[in-house]
């Protein structure tokens, strides 16, 4: 691939010598050690790692939901200190206001901006197209699938203009065709807006099919293990020869620590 | 994006399914519905004729006290006629207190839910003061309010605060931290929080206090009442009690029983509107 094209630019994501210790009663929990990442504008990369590993605290530090014990976030060279509409979250859960329908779920920030109703109006009705929802704008999110409830989290946080789309194992509770399906979304979504996305997911495979980079995080204290850029081409293929050799190699990096880590994850138990 | 979801729920209630057995259930359940208090009325008569007291009248004499309370050209006596006139009297005191206990309640609930030292600040007064029955406010409250209504609006004030405002404070307490995370990403924060989440995410437990002191407020206007105020309810039991008029007592029973009753198939009606996105919080 091309050369770091973006040195002389403005860094979009970085993240310095992160640390992050959480306090429970007279204990404590590292759950990230020293992590040093950066991201490029545009970028789609995927977190991978076993479950308790920081991801989901990494996500939420760069979401400005958690402060850093140390080390610093910064986008575009500001330093993060608290959530803010460039930066948006897909939660597993979806989190969506259950007392409003999909249309003001979607138009809940543009509202918060004060803008004329008419772009209100405009900028939801955008999104709403975008992820196929127009015909069930007027829903309330308890008469929606899984599905439909992920697609509206996923229109309420970029008609807020986000430029950085947090999503922590977005699919992890749908039925696998209704992943493929929203997988397949996502990204159009992304090649259609540039967004940046970091996507947390503890499937390989999901992995290698959506994200130029995959992160790979390992446990006891929380860091990372490697960085895989992942240049098949798209759309890729989950049958494909070097799909499958893509994923083997992920899977043994993976599979690697964990049985280097077992007895440090012993130790952190007892 | 043409891809229309495959999953569609379709959340209409399988009504149509079969319409008799529907209707079979539904003319059941009003007719046990309705049976039982028969049946209780049946017995109530023949225990009065078998045991032939004078203090409990019969449901003829109670129904024929209704309608000269209704209506009318019965009795003829201060009690003709006037149920109007009790009936709003009631009404205003019930509703004057339920309204300033909602107007305190929820705003108060919301701060002491949401904000640390407002919470730190007053959490152990009101704790104190809640064991205390409503009815031991009485002799100071006719102090500070006189013998009036005002006095019963108080009594009835404070029957209703507590349940609003308990559940006003449980409501915040409870709400999902995703959603204030997910509105603080959305530009939503500070005092815009309250309106805007705070509040329809409680609203549900908000509405359970409604009506628990919506239920309150109707039994304690009998108390309030009992303060020496000419009209009310509350005055028709108790002047019914001083008169040794049973059939009285019981008329006034069966209106606040009947008013109570219809009012709160208001509020539930307003709560199905209010919450009709939660549609397990229906009444
Ligand atoms: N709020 C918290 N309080 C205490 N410990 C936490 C908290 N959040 C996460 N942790 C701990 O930090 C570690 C990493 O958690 P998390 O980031 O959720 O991992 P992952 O998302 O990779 O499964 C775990 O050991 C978890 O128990
Ligand atoms: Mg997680």
């Amino acid at each position: 691939m091309v050369d770091d094209p973006h040195k002389t630019r403005r860094q979009f994501l970085a993240i310095d010598d992160v640390s992050k210790t959480f306090d429970i009663g007279t204990d404590e929990v590292q759950a990230l050690s020293h992590v040093n990442l950066t991201i490029d504008k545009g970028e789609f990369v995927c977190l991978i790692g076993a479950s308790g590993c920081g991801k989901s605290t990494l996500l939420r530090i760069i979401a400005g939901f958690e402060r850093p014990t140390s080390g610093e976030v910064s986008l575009y060279e500001n330093a993060i200190t608290a959530p803010g509409s460039d930066r948006g979250m897909v939660f597993q859960d979806y989190a969506l206001f259950p007392w409003m329908t999909v249309r003001e779920n979607i138009g809940f920030g543009p509202r918060q901006k004060k803008l004329a109703k008419k772009y209100v109006d405009e900028i939801t009705a955008e999104y709403l197209n975008m992820v196929g929802l127009t015909k069930f704008a007027d829903r309330f999110p308890h008469q929606l699938s899984g599905g439909m409830k992920q697609r509206v989290a996923i229109a309420r946080v970029l008609a807020n203009e986000c430029e950085l789309l947090l999503m922590d194992e977005p699919f992890g509770a749908l039925d696998a065709l209704t992943r493929e399906s929203l997988q397949q979304e996502l990204l159009d979504i992304w090649a259609r807006t540039k967004v940046t996305v970091i996507f947390v997911t503890h499937s390989v495979e999901e992995a290698v099919l959506l994200s130029d980079r995959v992160v790979v995080m390992t446990a006891g204290p929380g860091r990372i293990e490697a960085d895989v850029p992942i240049t098949l081409a798209r759309p890729r293929e989950v049958s494909a020869i070097d799909f499958n050799q893509v994923r083997r190699d992920i899977t043994q990096r993976l599979t690697s620590h964990v049985r280097a880590g077992a007895p440090r994850e012993l130790k952190a138990v007892a | 994006m043409s891809t229309i979801p495959s999953e569609l729920p379709v959340p209409a209630r399988a009504r149509s399914a079969a319409r008799a057995p529907w209707l079979n259930e539904r003319v059941q359940s009003i007719l046990l519905g309705v049976a039982f208090p028969l049946v209780l009325v049946v017995l109530w008569h023949q225990l009065v004729v078998v045991s032939g007291t004078k203090l409990v009248p019969t449901p003829y004499q109670v129904g024929v006290m209704m309608w000269d309370f209704t209506f009318g050209g019965i009795h003829n006596d201060a009690f003709s006629g006037t149920i109007i006139t009790h009936l709003l009297a009631s009404m205003q005191r019930v509703y004057g207190g339920f309204f300033l206990a909602v107007a305190i309640g929820i705003p108060l609930g919301l701060m002491i839910g949401k904000v640390k030292v407002i919470r730190q600040m007053l959490d152990p007064t009101l704790s104190l003061l809640r064991p205390i029955p409503v009815t031991a406010w009485l002799p100071l409250s006719m102090i500070f309010f006189g013998l009036g209504p005002r006095s019963a609006i108080f009594l009835v004030f404070l029957g209703a605060f507590y349940p609003i405002l308990l559940n006003t404070i449980f409501g915040v307490r409870s709400v999902d931290t995703k959603l204030f995370e997910a509105a603080s990403m959305l530009g939503c924060d500070g005092s815009k929080l309250f309106r805007q989440v705070v509040l329809p995410a409680a609203m549900p437990s908000i509405f359970n206090g409604l009506r628990l002191a919506h239920g309150f407020a109707w039994i304690l206007i009998v108390v309030g009442e009992m303060t020496g105020v000419p009209t009310g309810l509350g005055s028709v039991i108790m002047d019914g009690r001083t008169l040794s008029r049973t059939d009285l007592v019981i008329t006034g029973m069966i209106v606040i029983g009947v008013a109570g009753f219809l009012t709160d198939r208001i509020i539930v009606a307003i709560n199905n509107w209010v919450l009709r996105w939660s549609p397990q919080h229906h009444g």
